[in-house]
């Protein structure tokens, strides 16, 4: 398999384009040095990737809420068991389905955001600028959104999280009359905290840091113009998902 | 444009609200796990526990008392040896309190029904309960009825 | 043919490049490249589009390594230089990119205080002095609140100026500052390199095509061309240089020694060829 055969494109550039991924990440945090942590920079990446994604993330776990609950409960009561609706809710949820659709939203929205952002930097020379001037593009730029994105998406699945509950409430208490009790408690008595739901928060700390990874590096490595943009915020979001689907194979796999 | 205290600000909350949210999900729409009062271990042997698993419920009248906690073979009886936590609220069941491992519903998880005895003294921890009844197991069933309706043709 | 600049006074030359090989893939930017730029006073670095003009800042700054020879700044050698010590390096001098590459998402203010709060300990209400004379300097001490974007590209570009002069560098690299400036930014820019210069006492390189402007704030021109120096000198000795490339440059000639037709067969081929 020669480089430049037709298999040596498919599988020796990914390979390579992983490779160099991972140097990049290896890079950033090599230089991460604690004492010097930019907190407020970080803040203000919380904010930007994280609260700003708030809006799109309470919308869609709302309907995921609704549209689940809708489905199992017409199978369910069908089998006698329509008071397991909240327990398949809840478990669907908490496992599966909130980190990894959060995490794919938010690569779509602040992971594309992301990759724009540096890929500009690095178009109008800015990235060259703070290397000049001896400051670390990495610490400034590079650390910050790591780390913010490690925060913000947790605290993303679990508002969608929540929010999705609130769905399902509202379609089985509100519209099919289901006793409220019953639907708390079922989910109460069904959920393990350790293994369903932490569980899940383990995943979306590994999302988190995987998509923002991502979005950085294909934000670094973008080519300075605007169709090296472009290329780059389409390679995060379809990298990320693929890449989100995968590691959640991986853990799910790992953790039963 | 916001300022940068602005934005400090609401990031922080955004991070509270994450917090709060998950807090809220782990009290009211889990079971607590290790979070939950603590308890007393009780133990008990059966000679097949069936599909009963660890952290399956403990049942008392259909009110929730506590958990599985582990289910071991003894070696030398060959019977199962399961422990069991009981809720610090629950410490008036009496000694010869019995314990069954029944199905919720027909395809229901299997769970530990505890049946209430009449004696003055009180289970504690580490005691032991005596009266069990295992596991119905669907097979054992099965033959028992065809055993049965085989002798009665027989007349 | 003299490649090095002969000393024309006594100042000593405070950057130097001595024999440096640079190669971009299999294209030779620069072949046995020697320049000499002297200390405190403004040299004007100039030469056709793709010359290398920018390769050479770069390697002043340590961005570039050649694959030959050496690059010195002051008693510096910069291409030896990693990490820590580059960084050092750095900090004394102080770069004008070309679109000035000012931080989108930090005020003025913010953009000119960044490197005294990186590098310095000094406090906050020291450095909010520093940074309003620095942007004072410029004449943008009005504008310290507003966001590059709010800007005109000359006045971002002045901005960019006051924040590489933050550290008060020993050395000051312009790139190309007088491209697609009105007459009044480009005048204001011309003035404030001098006055930057004088004040500071620093050695300044202008990298720049504005050959109407060189004679107005240069002390001292060099033209480069295919990868070497080929001429340098004031401004005036260059004008009146015999040297055909120096000759072209200078009075802009559409055509000379570096051609106007992108190197392609006779026309009269091209036209009568058959497609096939």
């Amino acid at each position: 398999m020669t480089p430049s055969s037709l298999g040596g494109r498919l599988l020796a550039e990914p390979i390579r384009e992983f490779g160099r991924a991972g140097i990049f990440l290896v890079t950033a945090f090599a230089r991460m040095r604690f004492g010097r942590l930019q907190l407020g920079e970080i803040l203000r990446q919380v904010y930007f990737v994280g609260a700003r994604s708030l809006v799109i993330i309470v919308i869609c776990g709302f309907f995921v809420g609704l549209v689940l609950t809708l489905q199992t409960h017409d199978t369910l009561t069908r089998f006698g068991a329509g008071d397991a609706v909240s327990t398949v809710l809840a478990l669907s949820l908490f496992r599966e389905l909130a980190p990894v659709l959060t995490a794919i939203l938010f690569a779509g929205r602040a992971g594309t955001s992301i990759t724009a952002e540096i890929g500009l930097m690095k178009a109008t020379e800015q990235l060259d600028a703070l290397d000049l001037m001896a400051i670390d593009p990495m610490e400034r730029i590079v650390q910050p959104r790591l780390l913010a994105g490690v925060l913000a998406v947790p605290a993303l699945v679990m508002v969608f999280n929540v929010t999705a509950l609130l769905g399902g409430v509202f379609f089985s208490v509100y519209l099919m009359g289901s006793d409220p009790i019953v639907f708390w408690s079922k989910m109460q008595a069904s959920v393990e905290l350790g293994k369903d739901f932490m569980g899940g928060l383990l995943k979306s700390a590994v999302f988190g840091f995987l998509v923002s990874w991502l979005a950085v590096y294909f934000g670094w490595s973008a080519k300075p113009t605007s169709e090296g943009v472009a290329l780059a915020t389409t390679q995060t979001v379809i990298t990320s998902a693929i890449a989100v689907l995968l590691m959640d194979f991986v853990l799910t796999a790992f953790m039963l | 444009m916001t300022s940068s205290h602005q934005i400090e600000f609401t990031a922080g909350l955004f991070l509270l609200l994450g917090i709060a949210a998950l807090v809220f999900l782990a009290l009211h729409a889990t079971d607590g796990g290790a979070l939950k009062d603590g308890g007393y271990r009780v133990v008990a042997e059966f000679s097949n526990v069936g599909g009963l698993k660890a952290r399956a419920n403990v049942s008392l009248g259909g009110v929730r008392v506590g958990s599985v906690e582990s289910i071991d073979l003894d070696p030398e009886t060959f019977s199962a040896r399961v422990v069991m936590v009981i809720g610090d609220r629950f410490r008036t069941l009496p000694e010869d309190t019995s314990a069954s491992i029944l199905t919720s519903g027909i395809l229901g998880d299997q769970y530990i029904g505890l049946e209430p005895g009449g004696a003055p003294d009180m289970l504690e921890d580490g005691d032991k309960i005596l009266i069990t009844q295992s596991a119905l197991v669907l097979e054992q069933l099965i033959s028992r009825f065809l055993f049965n309706s085989g002798g009665e043709q027989k007349k | 043919m003299p490649d090095t600049l002969a000393a024309s006074d006594s100042s000593a030359a405070a950057i130097r490049l001595d024999n440096v090989t640079l190669a971009r893939g299999d294209r030779a930017v620069l072949t046995g490249f020697s320049l000499a730029i002297p200390a405190g006073k403004v040299t004007a670095v100039m030469g056709p589009s793709g010359c290398g003009k920018t390769t050479v800042l770069k390697l002043i700054t340590g961005q570039l390594r050649p694959d030959k020879g050496q690059v010195w700044v002051g008693d510096i050698e910069v291409n030896r230089l990693r990490g820590a010590d580059l960084n050092a390096l750095r900090r004394d001098i102080g770069v004008l990119l070309q679109n000035g590459a000012l931080f989108t998402d930090l005020t003025c203010f913010d953009n000119v205080a960044l490197p005294l709060r990186e590098h310095t300990k000094l406090p906050e209400p020291l450095i909010r002095r520093l940074v309003l004379l620095k942007l004072q300097t410029v004449g943008l001490r009005g504008a310290a609140a507003l966001y590059p974007r709010e800007l005109s590209g000359g006045m971002n570009r002045r901005v960019a100026m006051a924040r590489a002069m933050a550290l008060d560098p020993a050395v000051m690299l312009y790139d190309e500052p007088f491209a697609g400036l009105d007459p009044i930014s480009l005048g204001a820019s011309v003035r404030l390199i001098r006055e930057i210069n004088g004040a500071l006492g620093i050695t300044s390189v202008v990298i720049t095509h504005d050959v109407a402007e060189v004679q107005k704030f240069a002390d001292h021109c060099c033209i480069i061309a295919e990868g070497r120096v080929v001429a340098s000198g004031t401004p005036d000795q260059l004008l009146d240089s015999d040297q055909e490339v120096v000759r072209q440059f200078m009075r802009g000639l559409p055509d000379g020694p570096v051609p106007f037709h992108f190197p392609a067969r006779p026309l009269a081929d091209e036209l009568l060829a058959e497609r096939a």
